[in-house]
């Protein structure tokens, strides 16, 4: 287990980049702590997976060093770094049972045999497959294969980090409740670092202590599952979580109030000024209020009962808007929106603005 | 109007489908919905004619096509992979099943360019496939399907392959699009959240049978049995088994829920979902009952409480962000205004809305 | 796996089946016909039953080429397959090298039998032979027709320099088709190049290695062409292997009861060999 130092990185994948816009990954410069559980959340070609595969040592950086632990692991091979990995598509060995499955790593190391068995049978318990110790691994579903891939992992007692990349892909919606669940209590047994690449903001939530949401090669936010729920720093982080996403509306602000078209929204505080480039509010679905009185009149578009909530489509001024409503909640003939002002973010330039009365730099 | 009368398929000893009888109208959506190996695939085979059922008949608009095959029927398909020709442009792709019946190159044009509007797409007509991205190359597959004018379309997890959120703003558009063309549409997916929002019909299906049909809503409320609730749960269905004797079903540890008078004593499984078990009474249909956490899965907004009743996994979702200790016994709430109720065989037995009377 | 049922598709296979049974059918049958019978020509037969049967099998003529027919099948089996992994494995996966090496391994597939014969006829000349004459020079006697053991060695380089490449392209298209995954879990979980061998690539090359083997074995059982041409089955008999002396016995000595006879037992014996081979190897390969 270990502490992972991303010191001033960056990569291209062409030779010589000059441009920014050469880099598949511009820099990024950060501590993942030891022992804690990380997620790189972005759309495909965000450059996660490229992160990903220069922690692992597939990819060398063409720029800026990678720490284990204060040591400099840039230049070695995967091997020598000793992390495990749990790909997309459960990689097993088929000819081997599942008992030498997971013994395979440590005999290749020349672990003494008693050693290997004590370990291995520790981990078939933990992983649930100790009746299937015996079994080829070739017939095995998808889910266990991929609890086969994560026990070679764990069996190394001495793994710096076990790294995911999309390791539920192939896994029913079922299974995944109980891989994640599974997942996150040996987490929290073992204290591996763990460093998870999705691009379904419900895994990376859930699974992650702090969530890297990254953006065209870019990290725009790293914070805590409700950070970045509350305050999105990019108008990007809005939109990508949150189901449906935020409701981003072109706004000018004067003082503690923002104009929309031709209604004011109260907001909690006055952003810090100056502010560049189009001004913009930020509300998440979740705290449109929808009511008969108060507010700014609505045009309801569609309402689609999901269940547990109602997402309410609507037009607010010629803007396409969506709001929640509870399963119990009645969607108002003629509507009326109000947005709950504590929620409220405001954007410049799509990069958030933070009120006068948070501190400097804490605008996570 | 599809219509599949006892149908069944049997390969190699192994059912795939079991006795599927299901009448598809013109014009409406019906999603096929449960998990991999449960028959959604082999179901649409025989549907589209690219294979014959073992038993039973299809019928189309009254007309029996059973052993007709793919080609004679006027059948479009979209598959979890893209499929383009990636030779050709974006405009030839949608083109291409026009040019095979031959059309005229106005109604052609005319055709191709109202399709890509519908999925937007104009920008890209002169690429090809590969130079575009997953989620257009699945639009493109669409458009193609949409313009042939087919009397079925058929999706199989057409959105599977894309980023979630990519899927999302596609699966919010499908409805429209679906809405514009008067064909039968056909969805698989493996996802309960993805058939609540394309709402329309869905079937349940599980191990090659078809357990229940209907609203999609109808079926997520109202599941006719135990197998249902659970195919279409997404947290899984919370889930305990129970004896009811007196007028009220008894959880372990002394908890009581009351029971319609109607029912007869015995043993029955009770049934809700995650937002209806919270952490703090919500009225007096609550009842408490003691649980241990597991882990906790914040969301942002809320937070998802694995907890373990005697022996059940069950998932409590709260509004809202929580941090429990592992091992912790706390008491949970079961909002009995929801409660559904199985017997012994696993059938429905009293809904939510007949419990509340 | 199950397709629409289509009669008509039945059709379209009809004059496929009426050229096997012309090419095929009927030819083995006129051979098993000569097989029970004696004659003289004129048209006259006589019964033979099982006769020319028991003479070939209690002839050392043909237990002898026999013995020769499995010796080399076998060390043709021994080089080729390992050599033919051996030289997929260490084939570029992208990059320019792949067509490149795609083509020069295609080539000697591309050359007709009796070609690569007389190639290596002349080749192996000690007067006007590259290799002969350069063998000779260098102090080597190498004379493949005087010697059996040059002539079995000739016959040898000369199949494995024709045939590997056909292993080769089979193992190379069931390597490719290993996701690069594979690989990266088997460095992460430190396994050796032998262990990525034996617990991967042997694997996933099963079924195409099935398909090398078998082919290899038919053809080189059957093997007729080149040796015919090199050394016409000498020096003295030591290379005339079954196919050889199968055209000596029909066309040389006009024996076709034995000749017949001889060749349904050749025959049942590739048929045999064949299945052996593939029930062991997919037995092998469903237990696994």
């Amino acid at each position: 287990m270990a502490q992972i130092e991303l010191d001033h990185i960056r990569h291209a994948y062409g030779p010589a980049p000059k441009s920014d816009a050469d880099f598949a990954l511009k820099e990024v410069h950060h501590t993942f702590r030891d022992g804690g559980a990380y997620a790189l959340l972005g759309p495909s070609g965000c450059g996660k997976t490229t992160l990903l595969n220069i922690i692992s040592g597939l990819l060398h950086a063409s720029e800026g060093r990678l720490l284990f632990d204060g040591q400099d692991v840039s230049r070695l091979s995967t091997q020598e770094r000793n992390i495990a990995q749990v790909f997309q598509f459960p990689v097993v060995y088929d000819t081997m049972t599942v008992y030498d499955n997971l013994a395979f790593p440590l005999r290749n190391r020349g672990i003494a045999e008693p050693d290997v068995d004590r370990k291995v049978r520790e981990i078939l318990e933990m992983i649930d497959l100790g009746d299937w110790a015996k079994r080829k691994a070739r017939g095995l579903t998808a889910d266990q294969k991929q609890k086969i891939s994560l026990g070679r992992g764990l069996v190394r007692s001495d793994v710096n980090a076990i790294l995911f990349d999309e390791p539920l892909t192939v896994i029913d919606p079922h299974m995944k409740w109980v891989l994640r669940s599974q997942l996150k209590q040996l987490h929290r047994r073992f204290g591996h670092t763990m460093v998870y690449v999705t691009h379904d903001q419900t895994e990376a939530l859930t699974f992650a202590d702090d969530v890297v949401v990254m953006y065209e090669g870019e990290v725009v936010q790293i914070g805590t599952p409700d950070e970045l729920f509350a305050r999105p720093r990019h108008t990007f982080v809005g939109y990508f979580i949150g189901s449906p996403g935020m409701n981003v509306l072109p706004v000018s602000v004067e003082g503690a109030r923002a104009k929309f078209g031709d209604a004011w929204i109260d907001l909690p505080d006055r952003p810090r000024g100056p502010m560049g480039g189009a001004i913009e509010l930020g509300i998440r679905p979740e705290f449109v209020q929808l009511g008969r009185h108060d507010g700014m009149p609505a045009e309801i578009v569609k309402v689609e009962d999901i269940g547990r909530h109602k997402i309410v489509r609507a037009k607010l001024q010629d803007h396409a808007i969506s709001a929640i409503l509870r399963e119990d909640e009645e969607v108002p003939s003629e509507p009326r929106v109000r947005f709950a002002p504590e929620a409220i973010n405001i954007y410049a330039g799509s990069w958030r603005v933070d009120y006068e009365t948070e501190g400097e730099g804490v605008s996570a | 109007m599809l219509e599949l009368r006892n149908v069944s398929k049997v390969v190699s000893g192994d059912a795939h489908v079991r006795d599927v009888s299901l009448t598809l109208q013109h014009g409406s959506l019906n999603v096929l919905l449960g998990p991999t190996l449960s028959g959604k695939t082999s179901l649409m085979r025989l549907m589209a004619g690219l294979d014959q059922p073992t038993s039973g008949a299809v019928f189309f608009d009254g007309a029996d096509v059973t052993g007709l095959p793919v080609q004679k029927r006027n059948v479009a398909m979209v598959y979890q992979q893209f499929i383009n020709y990636p030779a050709m442009t974006v405009y030839e792709n949608i083109a291409s099943p026009l040019r095979v019946a031959g059309r005229d190159r106005e109604t052609i044009d005319r055709q191709v360019r109202r399709a890509a509007e519908l999925l937007r797409l104009t920008p890209y007509l002169d690429r090809t496939p590969l130079n575009l991205s997953g989620g257009q190359q699945q639009r493109t597959a669409l458009a193609r399907a949409m313009v042939k004018n087919a009397g079925l379309v058929l999706l199989d997890e057409p959105l599977a392959n894309l980023d979630y959120k990519l899927r999302e703003e596609l699966r919010a558009e499908l409805p429209r699009i679906f809405a514009e063309s008067g064909a039968i549409f056909v969805y698989a997916t493996t996802e309960p959240h993805e058939a609540l929002l394309l709402g329309g019909h869905t079937a349940t299906l599980s191990e090659g049978r078809v357990t229940q049909f209907g609203p999609t809503i109808e079926v997520f409320r109202q599941p006719a049995d135990l197998v249902t609730a659970r195919t279409f749960s997404d947290p899984p269905l919370n889930t305990v088994e129970l004896g009811k004797s007196g007028g009220a079903f008894h959880l372990d540890g002394g908890a009581t829920v009351p029971a319609p008078e109607s029912l007869a004593d015995g043993r029955y499984t009770i049934g809700f979902q995650p937002h209806h078990l919270s952490l703090t009474r919500a009225g007096p249909a609550a009842v408490a009952v003691r649980a241990r956490v597991g882990v906790s899965e914040i969301t942002g907004s809320e937070t998802f409480i694995h907890l373990d009743h005697a022996g059940q996994r069950w998932v409590l979702l709260a509004h809202g962000i929580h941090h429990l200790a592992t091992d912790e016994v706390i008491d949970v709430f079961i909002d009995t205004r929801h409660l559904m109720v199985f017997d012994a065989d696993g059938r429905a037995v009293a809904m939510p809305a007949q419990l509340m009377a | 796996m199950n397709r629409t049922w289509n009669n008509r598709a039945w059709f379209m296979v009809l004059p496929v089946l009426v050229l096997v049974a012309f090419s095929a059918v009927i030819p083995l049958m006129t051979v098993v016909n000569y097989s029970v019978q004696d004659t003289f020509g004129n048209n006259q037969f006589f019964w033979a039953g099982t006769e020319w049967y028991e003479d070939v099998l209690s002839s050392d003529r043909f237990w002898n080429s026999m013995a020769r027919n499995l010796a080399f099948s076998a060390i043709i089996l021994a080089i080729e397959v390992p050599l033919g992994i051996f030289v997929a494995l260490n084939m570029p996966k992208k990059g320019w090298g792949v067509p490149v090496c795609l083509v020069l391994m295609a080539l000697p597939l591309l050359i007709p039998w009796n070609v690569v014969g007389t190639i290596w006829q002349v080749f192996g000349r000690v007067d006007i032979g590259l290799l002969g004459y350069v063998a000779n020079a260098l102090g080597f006697d190498y004379n493949y027709v005087s010697d059996p053991f040059d002539a079995w060695v000739t016959v040898i380089v000369m199949d494995v320099w024709h045939w590997t490449s056909l292993v080769v392209l089979l193992c190379y298209a069931g390597l490719v088709s290993i996701p690069d995954a594979y690989y990266q879990a088997a460095r992460i979980d430190g396994a050796s190049r032998l262990a990525i061998f034996r617990f991967i690539q042997l694997p996933k090359m099963n079924r195409v290695l099935l398909i090398a083997v078998l082919l290899r074995f038919m053809d080189s059982f059957m093997i007729y062409t080149e040796p015919f041409v090199v050394t016409g089955g000498g020096p003295g008999n030591t290379t005339t292997f079954l196919s050889i002396d199968l055209v000596k016995l029909a066309i040389g000595e006009f024996n076709l009861g034995e000749a017949a006879a001889m060749s349904i037992i050749y025959f049942l014996i590739i048929l045999l060999m064949s299945w052996v081979f593939y029930t062991v190897m997919t037995n092998v390969d469903s237990e696994k």
